[in-house]
Order: structure tokens, then C-alpha cells, then sequence
């Protein structure tokens, strides 16, 4: 099955989305507009049997605008065939998230935000997952710079003087031992 | 007789790793505990990030090999496998039969290793000390094996694009058939210490049961999904190398529990030395180890020395690299932990624009939070292990 026939059996599933059919060597690829993607991954699994997301990442490709494709690989097993679905989406812009398609959408596409800063509105969970929650910037983005340096987050411990520490040691003693 | 005064409870939350023995790595869990029962588990990862899909896209292609094999470490040869077929893909290469025939022998040598890892420390995990002792024993001579043919012993950058790296050396087939004979009968003891064994049942039947609804719906297509019913094998579904001429079965469990992931990967482990006497008897000692392009294939040492020409596209390949046409290709194949696949990007260059590693580490691990919740606190353990969870390959 390849991309154009995905597309005409999606035509009538999904009505009102154009899609967009794309040659690679592998696999059918089909470019989805945002605003039918949940729709279309919807009718996907449950009328053409792609029960399994087996990966979901995104690719920065710039300077082109739109600048960064979501790709999401879809598996059915029943029909032993996979698909390839993309989104372009600006930056700054945001996907909707699937993951009431595929609960296994969930972490990948927390790792996209983290890594390319692509937001999945209504994801009920969006935090980083590989980065420290801390972290500035995304940095699979091409604009994002290989090598940075960063000053290491040390925990210097609690500095004692020698007085302080007899006294703290003595005041115990006394409360162990004559108890007020 | 007084009422017993009702007693005031609350929950507890234990953290657990990054630091723990059972965590594999730097796994952390944070569980909040009713009693005994886990209400709910917190997973955290990204302890190992250590950036490796940005690091491959300042590489050249050949440059990525070593490092897409740093990624599942236990696994190492799937990785680079699933690279180079991806790669071989956009630059539509014909690959010899021979070089397919050794790629299937090293990529089965490296599930048992990496199996015998797995059940090594999920039956430590689980009390059974003695067995770990045993498959570190019999890796140890997989990991012999990846020595004797590439000098290196976990991450032995055999596999590369276009082919291997050089031809088998000598001794090969005499290290791989000694391995063969020897390892069945050892497995047959490692499943007398355990099958059987009533502590081991008792701690993995019926615990951590994995629905196959739920299984591919959180994408644990491999070993996980197998022991819920699943007969999906990448190497039967959507063949690769020349595994569909091999004599091989699938082995797949009804029950999605602990033990019924212990039986899948134990019967993977048989189908593999299955695999490898087929794959063995049709290799020979010397002959093709890599396709017929100079543009990609560099050319052997001997003729560097000799021929201009042969000096001019070594230099070449290393200095410059290759290029692969622009595309994208996502080629998977049936790792130790169910389908690895590179997904990359070329802007045909030298040098990838995008490499993606499905991990299935990661969406096993995603899956874990759920599989945990409502168990007792001590299947946690058993949980953790049977998912067979690599944190290289979930945090990459």
C-alpha cells in the first residue's frame, strides 16, 4: 500500500484534510496538515489497523520554513505495513498531542519539546524528560550550539568551625544526659 | 469490649534509584506506598543523557557507528545493524550474501548475549545469586568472540556501512562452534535452577501482567509484547538480511506476566543458536566482507600500499567520508529488546542531518508506571527486570 493509496482510503475517513503523498525509499510517507492530525490518526488505527506508534521525533530542517517536521512511524501488524506520517510546523508553533490515539505517544513527544521546543497542546504532562528541569534552550535545534560550557552545580558542604562544632556536641551531651 | 480506636494511615513515598542496585543503571523511581501496595510510581529518566543524536549529526556517516552502538549497550551490534541497513537504504547498495550471512550470525550472538545479561541480573534481582555467576560465564565467551573478531569486546564496530569492517579472522568458526555445543546444555541448567524453582515462580507468575491491548498500545513490540500473545517479529514481519532462507520460530507466551517474558527470551536464546548453526554452516572462512563500492568501502590495506588509486579513494573516504543522497530511510530490525530501528536524514552531504534511535527501552520504561501501580512493592523488582530496560538506550 503505497502513500497514494493510504490517501484514498483516508479521503473518505477523514473528510475536509488534504493530504500530501511524498516518495522514500522505505516506507509510504504522507504529509498531514495540524489541524486533521487527530482525526487521521484516529481513523488510522481504527480503520486501517495501525494499532502500534513505534516512533515519534521531529527533524529541525533549517533555515526552511515551515522549519521543523513531527514524524510519527505508524506499525500495523495485522497488515505488516508501516506508514510514515509528518507535520510541518513553525516555530513557536504547537501539535496536537495523540496520545488519546497512542498512549505510547506520552514520552516521545515530551523528548520532542525538550530536544526541539515543538509544544503538543493537551498533553497532560508536558515537562522535560531528558534535560534538567532547569535547562535553557532545546538542544537538538540546529541553531543550538555543539559545544557549551557551563558552570557544574556543586553542593559545597555545610562549613563548621571547630567552636562551633564542640558547642553543638556539648549542648547535645547536656540535654542526653540532664534532661530539663 | 472497647472499639478498637480506628487507626490512621497515610502514604508513604520511597525514593528509589537513581543510585539503586535493581535499577539497572541510574533508573529513578519514585513510588508512593500504600501499606505494601504501590498507589502509584513516578519514573524518571535522563540520568545518561549524554547527547549522542547530536553528537552523530557533526560526524561523518562512518564516524556514527561507534557511537550509535554506545547508545544500547547491551545490545550493541543491533544498533549499528539497524544504522547501516538505514544508511544502505538511501544508497541503495547491493550487499553481498555472505556479508548478510555473517551480519545474521554476529546480530544472534549478540541477542544471547544480551539475553544472558538480562536473565543474569533479573534472576540475581529475584534471589537466584548463582545463576548470574553462570551467564556472565558463557557471555564471557560472546564477548571472546567480539575480541577475536574486532579487537574490541562490547562495542566492537563490526558492522559498518556497506559491509564489515574486515574479513572473519582465522579461528572463527572454531570459537563460534565451541560456543554452540557448549551453550544449550548450560541453558538447559539455567532453566533447572529456575523453571521450576518455587521462589522464582512464585515472585513472576502472575505478577506484572501486560495486557497485549496494552502492550502495543504503549509500542512494546518485541520480547514484552511476545509473552502477552504477540507473534510479531520483525524478522518475520518485515524481513531484512537473508534471515527469511533460516529455519526459525518465534516463540510467544500467553499469560503477560514475569514469567512468561522469562519463557520468551529462554526460547529466543535456543532459536538463536538455532540460527547461528544455519548461519555458520553457510559462511566461509574467507570471502566477500563488504559491497563492491569504492565510494563507500574503503579498500583493503594491501592495495593502499600498491595502487594509486586505491591511496587516492582511502584518502578520500577517510578524510572527506561519503556522501548519501538526500532522503530518509527508517530500517528496523528485531533487537534483544524488540524493534530497534535508526531513523535518519540526509540532506546529501556527508555528514547525517537527523539520526533517530527508536529506543525500546524508553517506551518500556514509559510503560512501567502503569504496570507497577497497584502491585505490591516487592514485584517492583521483578517488574523492573523482566522489561529488560538499558537507561543508555533510554536516555541516548
Amino acid at each position: 500500500m503505497d502513500a497514494p493509496d493510504i490517501i484514498a482510503a483516508l479521503n473518505p475517513l477523514v473528510p475536509g484534510v488534504s493530504y500530501e503523498a511524498a516518495s522514500t525509499p522505505d516506507c509510504a510517507t504522507v504529509y498531514v496538515p495540524v489541524v486533521g492530525l487527530v482525526r487521521t490518526c484516529g481513523a488510522l488505527r481504527d480503520s486501517l489497523g495501525f494499532e502500534v506508534l513505534v516512533e515519534l521525533t521531529a527533524v529541525d530542517y533549517l533555515p526552511r520554513t515551515p522549519r521543523f517536521e513531527v514524524v510519527y512511524h505508524l506499525l500495523s501488524i495485522a497488515n505488516r505495513r508501516r506508514v510514515r506520517l509528518k507535520v510541518r510546523v513553525e516555530a513557536g508553533d504547537g501539535v496536537p498531542t495523540v496520545q488519546g490515539v497512542w498512549p505510547s505517544a506520552g514520552w516521545p513527544e515530551r523528548e520532542v519539546w525538550d530536544m526541539f521546543g515543538i509544544p503538543f497542546d493537551g498533553h497532560p504532562d508536558l515537562r522535560r524528560i531528558l534535560m534538567p528541569e532547569e535547562w535553557e534552550g532545546h538542544p537538538l535545534r540546529k541553531d543550538y550550539p555543539v559545544q557549551i560550557r557551563k558552570a557544574t552545580d556543586t553542593y559545597e558542604p555545610l562549613q563548621v568551625t571547630e567552636e562551633a562544632f564542640r558547642a553543638n556536641i556539648e549542648r547535645d551531651r547536656f540535654t542526653r544526659t540532664k534532661p530539663s | 469490649m472497647k472499639p478498637v480506636p480506628e487507626l490512621r494511615t497515610e502514604t508513604m513515598t520511597i525514593n528509589m534509584g537513581p543510585q539503586h542496585p535493581s535499577t539497572h543503571g541510574v533508573l529513578r523511581l519514585v513510588l508512593t506506598l500504600d501499606g505494601e501496595v504501590v498507589q502509584s510510581a513516578d519514573v524518571t529518566v535522563g540520568y545518561l543523557h549524554t547527547g549522542i543524536e547530536k553528537t552523530a549529526e557533526q560526524k561523518k556517516w562512518q564516524q556514527v557507528v561507534p557511537l550509535v552502538e554506545r547508545m544500547d549497550y547491551l545490545d550493541a551490534q543491533s544498533n549499528s545493524l539497524s544504522y547501516a541497513l538505514s544508511v544502505e537504504k538511501l544508497l541503495a547498495l547491493e550487499i553481498p550474501a555472505r556479508v548478510q550471512d555473517i551480519r545474521v550470525l554476529i546480530a544472534e550472538l549478540q541477542r544471547i548475549a544480551s539475553h544472558l545479561v538480562w536473565l543474569g541480573t533479573h534472576a540475581m534481582e529475584l534471589g537466584a545469586v548463582s545463576v548470574m555467576l553462570y551467564c556472565f560465564r558463557e557471555r564471557e565467551l560472546l564477548l571472546n568472540i567480539n575480541e577475536l573478531v574486532a579487537g574490541f569486546r562490547l562495542f566492537p564496530s563490526y558492522i559498518r556501512v556497506g559491509g564489515l569492517r574486515e574479513d572473519l579472522p582465522r579461528g572463527f568458526h572454531e570459537a563460534v562452534t565451541a560456543f554452540l555445543d557448549g551453550f544449550p546444555p548450560k541453558l538447559d541448567e539455567y532453566e533447572d535452577l529456575l523453571t521450576k524453582n518455587e521462589i522464582f515462580v512464585s515472585r513472576t507468575q502472575r505478577v506484572g501482567v501486560v495486557t497485549l491491548q496494552d502492550a502495543l498500545g504503549w509500542g512494546l513490540v518485541g520480547p514484552i509484547a511476545r509473552a502477552s500473545g504477540s507473534t510479531y517479529d520483525v524478522r518475520k514481519a518485515f524481513p531484512y538480511l537473508t534471515y527469511p532462507s533460516y529455519d526459525f520460530n518465534v516463540p510467544s507466551a500467553p499469560d503477560g506476566d514475569v514469567y512468561a517474558r522469562y519463557q520468551v527470551r529462554i526460547q529466543e536464546m535456543r532459536e538463536s543458536v538455532r540460527i547461528c548453526r544455519q548461519a555458520l554452516q553457510r559462511v566461509t572462512p574467507s570471502g566477500a566482507w563488504a559491497a563492491a563500492d569504492p565510494r563507500v568501502v574503503p579498500p583493503p590495506k594491501d592495495k593502499v600500499y600498491t595502487e594509486m588509486e586505491a591511496l587516492i579513494q582511502h584518502f578520500l573516504i577517510y578524510s572527506q567520508g561519503f556522501t548519501v543522497p538526500a532522503g530518509e530511510a527508517y530500517v528496523p530490525v528485531e533487537g534483544a529488546r524488540g524493534e530497534h530501528g535508526v531513523y535518519i536524514v540526509s540532506d546529501g552531504t556527508n555528514r547525517p542531518w537527523r539520526i533517530k534511535m527508536r529506543p525500546p527501552s524508553f517506551l518500556a520504561c514509559q510503560a512501567l508506571s502503569s504496570v507497577i501501580a497497584g502491585s505490591m512493592i516487592a514485584d517492583v523488582i521483578a517488574v523492573i527486570g523482566s522489561s529488560d530496560v538499558v537507561m543508555g538506550d533510554v536516555d541516548r
